[in-house]
């Protein structure tokens, strides 16, 4: 090696020695920055669900630091999947890494529980124009434990039937308001033929797949996870005949894979026609009603979820806002949670970025602006309608000593609900009656209610 | 570098006279200070090394004896061997082995056939030879979730995909890949995967074979079968076991396909997918911990048989 070329190495090194320590200097500099040391500006972060309408609210913080240059707002997005594991890990270990967190309605009462999330009655007693009534009870109901509001809903949704018009109009069959499962069967059954499915139900495993529309399916056919004392009751009559049913229709009118099928699946399979009827989110009809993603917008009928026992039998999920017991910044993280859930807030989604992107199913009065009426005139006034009629501290036939539709508030049914999906992924397949699979649950399910009543 | 640079003895441009190959190296207080600096940087390094695969191991270890629901703050306890005594006695870790076994061993076996039969096709001379093989590497160097993504979508999708489309063609009713097969359906991806890995190690074998010897098998009369299995199958074994054994340790940890595809039923709970399910959907820290535990135990029994039967063909080979 030359002589210049071995001071030409040493250049290099040098030179890489300094660029790192300025890019490490630049790294404790932004850090700094972002501790809120400097001067009076607040920096919060947000951790969210990577979901249309979150990342419709990343685009619009904007406004919200415009209007409190005091306040910036730091978004972290991920997969619903990845954020559970991140924030779950975050709370339960007190890291305090976030001052604002997405969780589901399943997770609220839970983390309230255990004092992980801030009580939000004083923000919203002592914040008038907030008007805390206006948004949709049974969210707000779901949101509660003993009176203490834990989180605020972004966006909410139930369940709803769907139906491909033009398939049922060819068959001659007239889909009532509030049809009964036995009706929607029938019906299925009568337009499956090789060219499309009599209906598309998710068979894919999990307990946020599978379960969320089968637990409404057990609950309204008198079925439930638990009685009222937390005893298991996963092999009683009324739960194995409504996975007898579920299954039974899938096998008889459903997709043809169904353990591969989930929400995503069905709405590809109805959106290009391919299915009848579809069973499933209320928030599934905004893609199916845009003409860039569906080949069935404006072709599709909307009616309350099937019921055979219950009045309804619609679900209830919401995506809330919640500030953690560990944040440092609650008073600042409360500015921003009220402004991102509030009345304008839905006014500005629609004037920046669209009346058919406004966040659905949280407060009663987005379903009075005439312009998001009209946007999303075909199931707008369904889903509202659904989800003031479902009642999440009882959907089913008998008491239940938690507060939810479609999960049972407990931090083992995760756990539960995923491996008794999938030991009905084995009755779709037919290597496993229902029997055998619900039997097999109720000893997990015992486990779970054990554990409740300690 | 220049040619000369290799050339014991010579003086370099600085100066120092460098000492010739053979002799014991008399080193200068500068080069011995050299030594004693790299060395000394050395330390930093290996003690990271250390924190960031020793600690974790410890830690889980203390973790699985421990009961811990991640969303049940107030209940965490020292159970001693409770979290193990549960692991093994509610058969998810029997059956996991099982679906684990199953489905590495199928895909590891059947990846191997088709590398052979790959390799030997690509071993002899064509046009555009090169552009062959960088086609059928590819596989192997797409990202596993991409590629359950592309099976899952594309080829066995019941509507859409391409198989059922085939079967369609020549009368087959369409099969409901993951319902009704799911443990050939994560063959299947897996095969499809590694079968590139396997051909690639396979190929290098079948090209480092002395010519001179397939030149002597011929003019002895033997026709190509015959010189396939008595002169290039015994000289290929060695690089067959070897593709065995990496590609046994790469699927072991095998997650995408299932968690993607099957989500772990019909008997495609591996451990890894298993060890998932505890830690993320259970949220069971300590019994996650103790699959853990009882996964590396057998993951180093089983290298460690695979290893030394391994080094045993490489000292008969070296004796040989």
């Amino acid at each position: 090696m030359t002589k210049s070329n071995l001071r030409g190495r040493r250049w290099l090194s040098l030179a890489a020695v300094v660029s790192a320590g300025v890019m490490l200097a630049g790294c404790s500099g932004a850090g700094g920055g972002a501790g809120g040391g400097g001067g009076d500006t607040v920096t919060l972060t947000l951790a969210t669900v990577n979901n249309p309408q979150m990342k419709d609210m990343e685009q619009l913080k904007g406004k919200f630091e415009e209007s409190h240059p005091d306040i910036k707002v730091k978004f972290i997005q991920m997969e619903e999947n990845d954020l559970r594991d991140a924030v779950t890990k975050d709370v339960a270990t007190k890291g305090g890494q976030y001052d604002i967190v997405t969780v589901g309605s399943y997770e609220v009462p839970i983390w309230g529980q255990n004092e992980w999330l801030t009580n939000l009655n004083d923000y919203t007693t002592k914040d008038a124009d907030y008007d805390v009534d206006d948004i949709l009870k049974p969210v707000r109901q779901a949101l509660t434990v003993d009176d203490n509001l834990f989180a605020v809903p972004f966006y909410g949704e139930s369940s709803f039937l769907m139906y491909n018009k033009q398939i049922l109009a060819d068959a001659g069959l007239e889909v009532p308001e509030h049809p009964t499962w036995q009706q929607v069967a029938d019906m299925a059954r009568q337009v499956n033929n090789d060219d499309h499915a009599g209906i598309c139900l998710r068979g894919k495993p999990g307990w946020g797949e599978l379960f969320a529309p089968l637990t409404t399916v057990v609950q309204t056919f008198g079925g439930n996870w638990f009685d009222e004392d937390w005893n298991a009751t996963v092999d009683s009559p009324e739960f194995t005949k409504a996975v007898q049913f579920y299954t039974d229709l899938v096998k008889d009118a459903g997709e043809s894979d169904p353990v591969s099928f989930g929400f995503t699946e069905c709405l590809n399979l109805f959106s290009q026609g391919k299915a009848a009827f579809w069973y499933d989110a209320t928030s599934a009809a905004g893609s199916l009603e845009s003409e860039d993603l569906s080949e069935v917008a404006g072709n599709v009928g909307y009616v309350h979820a099937p019921t055979v026992e219950t009045e309804e039998s619609g679900w209830l999920w919401s995506w809330n806002l919640a500030i953690p017991e560990t944040s440092k910044k609650k008073d600042a993280a409360w500015e921003f949670v009220s402004w991102a859930t509030s009345k304008d807030y839905m006014k500005l989604v629609g004037e920046e970025l669209g009346w058919s992107r406004v966040p659905p199913g949280s407060r009663a009065s987005t379903y009075e602006i005439p312009e998001y009426k009209e946007a999303a005139g075909a199931f707008a006034g369904i889903t509202k309608d659904v989800m003031l009629a479902v009642n999440p501290t009882q959907p089913g036939v008998n008491p239940q000593p938690w507060v939810g539709i479609q999960y049972v508030t407990i931090p083992e049914f995760q756990d539960l609900g995923n491996q008794v999906s999938q030991s009905i992924a084995d009755v779709f397949a037919g290597r496993s009656s229902v029997e055998d699979a619900l039997s097999d649950g109720q000893k997990l399910a015992e486990k779970a209610g054990e554990a409740q009543k300690e | 570098m220049t040619a000369t640079a290799i050339r014991p003895g010579r003086v370099e441009n600085d100066g120092e006279v460098k000492p010739r190959r053979g002799r014991k190296p008399v080193l200068t207080q500068r080069e011995r200070r050299g030594l004693r600096l790299s060395r000394a940087l050395v330390w930093p390094a290996l003690a990271a090394a250390i924190t960031i695969t020793q600690i974790p191991f410890l830690v889980t270890i203390y973790y699985s004896f421990q009961q811990w629901n991640l969303l049940r703050p107030g209940d965490q306890k020292f159970v001693w061997f409770d979290n193990y005594a549960t692991v093994l006695t509610n058969g998810a870790f029997l059956s996991s082995l099982l679906a684990t076994v199953v489905i590495v061993g199928f895909s590891v076996l059947v990846s191997l056939v088709f590398g052979m039969v790959l390799a030997l096709l690509l071993d002899r001379k064509f046009v555009g030879q090169g552009f062959a093989r960088t086609l059928l590497i590819t596989p192997f160097l797409m990202m596993p979730a991409a590629a359950s993504l592309i099976w899952k979508w594309s080829m066995l999708d019941s509507n859409v995909g391409m198989v059922n489309w085939l079967f369609s063609l020549v009368g087959i009713n369409p099969v409901a890949w993951n319902t009704d097969v799911p443990i050939l359906t994560i063959i299947i991806v897996l095969t499809w995967q590694y079968t590139p890995f396997m051909m690639l190690i396979l190929l290098a074998g079948l090209q480092s074979q002395p010519s001179d010897v397939l030149e002597a098998a011929s003019v002895d009369g033997a026709g190509p079968i015959r010189t396939f299995f008595s002169m290039t199958l015994p000289h290929m074994r060695q690089y067959m076991e070897l593709s065995i054994l990496l590609g046994t340790i790469l699927l072991l940890q095998v997650f995408d396909p299932i968690a993607i595809m099957t989500r772990g039923t019909g008997g495609t709970k591996t451990l890894s997918y298993l060890l998932y399910e505890r830690a993320f959907v259970g949220l069971e820290i300590g019994e996650a911990a103790a699959y853990g535990v009882l996964t590396v135990i057998l993951t180093i029994i089983v290298a460690m048989v695979a290893l030394r039967s391994l080094f045993k063909i490489f000292k008969k080979e070296g004796m040989s």
